[in-house]
């Protein structure tokens, strides 16, 4: 069984993000970039499953720019067996990169596509649930348990109203949620034959997708400062000051 | 020094080593005098975390040492002190000297599983009377049939109470004090070597450090490292990984003794305002931190002359004089700026108040640093004979 995994590079979690003085975007210049978090776990998912047999192979993609290799080889250090970048310079809307990653996942005739739930820097959460769309696969979303069988995977969720245990048919998209496992350290043998690993490169026309911009970011600001509280001393006091911000 | 992708994964899963698997229990090895050094270092050779300039043929990874300087500077992340220097021993203190020198035998059998983290490694040089002054040691070693027959004391052993075996600066004849020396590897269980005694520092309190006392130890003479006589020799290159090791391993620390000062005096209030609106506290925290980035770039590049083969016997040890002599610095100022909070044992800043001190002696003192530095520039004249 093949499984296909996307990884992300976003700016790193420990960041401190700045917004532009434009208001165009966010700092990135300078700026620490690493795996997505939920790609990671959904990477380390692949991995163990691997090592429990019932995966035989990873295939790590990732879409962006030169940089992006070293998302790739992140990808590889942790156990992906070859990966694919999908070279693009320039920016990459959520559908587009279903509909590029849809395509790698067709032509890899993977019979299961892990990914995170969503990428930290636009937390955006769509990228899996389309794939699923455009493939017509059944999807399990935000999985924090995968198991695994030759034709169906059996999916356990974490919803408000406690645990949803969902069994699909494989091929399948199934997105990671925080708790599904705590990714290892990279051993740094692996990081170094990682450094040998292929990775393959297309671009959005080899796939036969062209770049949408059906979403435009009209302007990036910082969430605004928390203001100074105040104490009250009795619990009257709390409800008449709630009133009077007309609260409650 | 280029950082690659691979330094910087390097440096990432040792910085979350670090975080995950020493951290947490800092405070319950400071108290205790003691760190689980076989533990924690099975689990780092298993990572290959220990290996990384050593050769494959003993399981290392055999990259320059541009790579085991991000991991030292990754080690900084540790809230103590103690810790990344009793693992610099291991990789950077006790075993180069091995590497380079040392028989298949001694690679298979004391290398090798140093690497692998099975074995806890340690470095004597020091004794009670003479500890800077390395040519000056009393401890002998004769040759009795095919042993050495080893006598005297070590002192100020890092690693001391549990490490498996040392590498152990010797005199193995007489004559000219920087020809007679030999390094060989002790094996601490060894009869005659008496080691209970460990010291009560003022710092650096979760790293064990001993007293070695040698009665007539009896060690193979296929222990020897290298060629008789040339100990001293192999010593004073041993230390340049050493020292570069020290001035990377700290920087972490510092920038973080800063960046914890800043948050502490950004929320502490004092004459209506934080103590961190005072332009004095701002200058001054700006000034270290810009002290740190140029110590960071002194050690890269005494780094980048180790890898091209060139002598770094000068930058390395400016590195670790300024490493030193800023460890004092930074902490000092910032524990003024905590005020009374600073002064409390377990604070962050009073940690490395107490651990920083020591790397203006450990390693080569202060003094030595520019006794080395002196001499190599032209300035130093010839030194009383001894």
């Amino acid at each position: 069984m093949k499984a296909l995994v996307s990884v992300k590079r976003v700016v790193d979690y420990n960041v401190r993000i700045q917004v532009k003085p434009d208001g165009s975007g966010v700092v990135t210049d300078g700026v620490k970039f690493s795996v997505n978090p939920f790609d990671e776990i959904a990477m380390e998912e692949a991995v163990r499953l691997k090592e429990k047999g019932k995966i035989t192979e990873i295939v790590a993609v990732t879409i962006g720019g030169a940089k992006c290799e070293e998302t790739l080889r992140t990808a590889l250090a942790f156990g992906a067996d070859r990966a694919v970048h999908v070279k693009e310079e320039g920016e990459v809307q959520p559908l587009t990169a279903a509909q590029a990653l849809a395509a790698v996942f067709k032509k890899e005739g993977a019979n299961l596509f892990l990914l995170g739930k969503q990428a930290i820097d636009d937390d955006a959460n769509q990228t899996g649930q389309m794939v699923a769309a455009l493939l017509d696969l059944p999807q399990a979303t935000f999985a924090s348990k995968v198991e695994l069988e030759a034709s169906k995977a059996t999916v356990t969720r974490e919803v408000d109203a406690g645990l949803e245990t969902l069994e699909i048919d494989l091929p399948a998209v199934i997105t990671a949620d925080l708790r599904l496992n705590e990714p290892r350290y990279l051993k740094l043998p692996d990081i170094m034959k990682a450094k040998k690993k292929p990775i393959e490169a297309v671009t959005l026309a080899d796939l036969g997708v062209t770049a949408g911009a059906g979403l435009k970011a009209s302007k990036t600001v910082a969430p605004p400062k928390r203001s100074k509280g105040v104490v009250v001393k009795t619990v009257d006091e709390l409800i008449a000051a709630l009133k009077g911000k007309g609260l409650i | 020094m280029q950082f690659t992708h691979e330094h910087q994964q390097i440096y990432d899963t040792t910085k979350k080593f670090v975080e995950t698997e020493i951290n947490p229990h800092v405070l319950e090895w400071e108290k205790a005098g003691f760190w689980p050094a076989h533990e924690v270092l099975k689990k780092m050779g298993g990572l290959g975390l220990l290996g990384i300039s050593k050769p494959d043929s003993v399981g290392g990874l055999g990259l320059d040492y541009s790579y085991q300087v991000a991991f030292a500077e990754a080690l900084g992340f540790c809230t103590c002190g103690g810790i990344p220097m009793a693992i610099g021993v291991q990789t950077d203190m006790a075993t180069p000297a091995l590497a380079r020198f040392g028989s298949d035998y001694l690679k298979e059998n004391f290398l090798k599983p140093a690497v692998a983290g099975e074995m806890v490694a340690a470095i004597a040089v020091s004794e009670p009377g003479a500890g800077s002054d390395v040519a000056g040691i009393k401890t002998t070693a004769r040759k009795v049939g095919e042993e050495y027959v080893i006598s005297g004391s070590k002192l100020w052993i890092t690693n001391g109470t549990q490490a498996d075996w040392a590498c152990m600066l010797v005199n193995s004849g007489e004559g000219d004090r920087h020809g007679n020396k030999s390094l060989i590897v002790v094996p601490l269980d060894a009869k005659g070597v008496d080691r209970r005694q460990k010291l009560d520092k003022l710092g650096q309190r979760s790293s064990d450090t001993a007293m070695i006392f040698l009665d007539e130890v009896r060690v193979p003479a296929r222990n020897l490292i290298g060629q008789e006589g040339k100990g001293f020799t192999y010593q004073m290159q041993q230390f340049q990984e050493e020292r570069l090791f020290l001035s990377a391993s700290i920087i972490a620390a510092m920038e973080r003794v800063i960046d914890d000062t800043a948050a502490y005096t950004r929320q502490r209030q004092a004459f209506g305002q934080s103590i961190l609106d005072n332009q004095y506290v701002q200058f001054r925290l700006s000034e270290l931190k810009t002290e740190v980035e140029a110590l960071r770039a002194l050690t890269y590049r005494a780094t980048t002359e180790l890898v091209a083969g060139r002598d770094a016997a000068l930058l390395a040890s400016m590195a670790k004089l300024k490493s030193g002599r800023l460890g004092r610095e930074v902490t000092d100022a910032c524990l003024q700026f905590w005020g009374g909070q600073g002064y409390m044992w377990e604070s962050s800043v009073a940690q490395f108040y107490r651990d920083l001190r020591l790397h203006s002696i450990g390693g080569g003192a202060d003094e030595v640093m520019l006794g080395i530095i002196s001499k190599r520039l032209g300035y130093g004249g010839k030194r009383k004979p001894s």
